[in-house]
């Protein structure tokens, strides 16, 4: 994965009925904790993963996000909701 | 109480249809006088407005052809500022670029086209429509406008054998999703059971088929296969529940749980011009009748698996048509007194003429 991006026709979108950030896909959507969220807000297919790593590691003080972002973006990615952009 | 939050709002834009394919899901009196009383333009979008506020997030806009709305546009314009993920479920008959340019500008999500068989003159046969080439022509312009594809095809007996052709011009059409929907026996699909009920064998076949292209694929290509019910003998959550996940709103703005319930006749519709949908949903009969566990009946009550919350009874509508009773346990599931209904169904005569979906009266071909 060198650029992740969100997969045709997944929309980001704050729920405020539930009050909790959603992937809404065709016909389905996920539920998302606020910190997947700002990850998926970044994965716009010009980012490599490491930028998006050091991107949120500058928002939150230096704090290392490797293994979630990578986490996130590879268990996404195995149910087809993240693609790579340079594929 | 507490009611639970729907997620889902399938919107019946109208029963007109180009295509007459026999196992339609919409009621046998679609020529009904009252479904030609369809919903203005502002009644939609104040139904999307208020479905986003009791939490709905996906809206399917179908029919019928929800392309034989004028106002489609509107309607998807209407649904992106309520805040609804909006999917066209459509035949692809009238699916011109024209139109979906002006779609995709006004908000459109998701488009779903449906395929009756991967072979041009089956399909025709089966839709009473000669629409193949349309339907190929229409995925196309929803790729080439960057819109998310499912491909969906309801499977009977007469198209089973060909799903490995059907995955395969799913993937050629560049299909991110296939819906395999076995047919489920409502609606257009009742006075066709003799001509839909598959064998064992096919399903089995089919389904190894199924598995073998998932596992070549992988996940580029979401592959659902909705399990036939007929060869089962626990029943499924039918809607996910009663009044528990989806609403369904037909052309004329009648308020369901299901697409079949208006073949229980105990239950009454309220309807969205006279009354809000908060209270359709948390208050009307319709809505309550089956909602959660306390109307069940035996062996549903002491269910020896524990499964109310699992698969809240089966279907109700499934019920009423094979017991006579809406609210007895759904005969697929094996602990039902008439579960024997279900297993002789299988055994269904083999014809292949089908009694076609038609607005004013059924027509044998």
């Amino acid at each position: 994965m060198t650029r992740p991006r969100l997969v045709t026709g997944a929309r980001l979108q704050y729920d405020d009925v539930r009050e909790e950030h959603v992937l809404l896909v065709p016909e389905g959507a996920v539920r998302l904790n606020p910190t997947a969220a700002e990850v998926l807000e970044l994965c716009d297919g010009e980012r490599s993963v490491d930028e998006i790593v050091s991107t949120l590691s500058a928002r939150y003080e230096g704090a290392d996000l490797r293994d979630d972002v990578q986490g996130l973006v590879d268990g996404l990615t195995q149910r087809g909701l993240v693609v790579d952009a340079a594929a | 109480m507490l009611q639970p939050r729907p997620a889902t709002l399938i919107a019946e834009l109208s029963y007109q249809c180009p295509l007459h394919c026999p196992y339609c899901s919409n009621p046998l009196d679609i020529g009904h006088e009252k479904y030609r009383q369809e919903l203005e333009t502002e009644h939609w979008i104040r139904t999307f407005r208020e479905a986003r506020a009791l939490g709905v997030l996906q809206l399917a806009l179908t029919g019928g052809e929800p392309m034989l709305r004028r106002d489609l546009d509107e309607l998807c314009a209407g649904a992106r500022a309520a805040g609804l993920y909006s999917s066209l479920i459509t035949a692809g008959v009238n699916f011109t670029r024209e139109r979906a340019e002006a779609l995709k500008s006004a908000g459109l999500d998701h488009v779903q086209i449906s395929i009756q068989s991967p072979d041009q003159e089956d399909n025709d046969r089966i839709a009473g429509n000669r629409s193949f080439e349309k339907k190929v022509a229409a995925a196309r312009v929803v790729k080439e406008l960057d819109f998310p594809l499912t491909i969906n095809c309801v499977l009977h007996r007469q198209n089973l054998d060909r799903i490995e052709e059907l995955l395969d011009l799913a993937l050629d059409l560049g299909a991110q999703r296939v819906e395999l929907a076995n047919t489920q026996y409502y609606g257009w699909a009742v006075p066709n059971q003799d001509a839909l009920m598959p064998s064992w064998e096919q399903l089995q076949r089919a389904e190894q088929a199924v598995q073998r292209f998932r596992e070549q694929v992988g996940p580029s290509v979401d592959v659902l296969w909705v399990l036939p019910d007929f060869y089962e003998d626990l029943p499924k959550p039918c809607m996910g529940g009663w009044g528990r996940t989806a609403i369904v709103v037909a052309p004329n703005g009648d308020v369901l749980p299901c697409q079949a319930a208006s073949t229980i006749p105990a239950l009454e519709f309220a309807n969205v011009r006279e009354h809000p949908l908060e209270w359709i949903w948390n208050e009307s009969d319709a809505f309550m009748r089956f909602r959660g566990t306390d109307w069940m009946q035996e062996p549903c009550r002491t269910c020896p698996l524990g499964r109310q919350e699992l698969d809240f009874g089966g279907c109700r509508c499934q019920a009423l048509r094979l017991t006579g009773d809406a609210a007895a346990t759904d005969p697929v599931c094996r602990f039902s007194p008439h579960h024997e209904r279900v297993v002789a169904a299988r055994e269904s005569a083999q014809t292949d003429e089908f009694v076609y979906r038609a607005i004013k009266r059924p027509v044998r071909a």
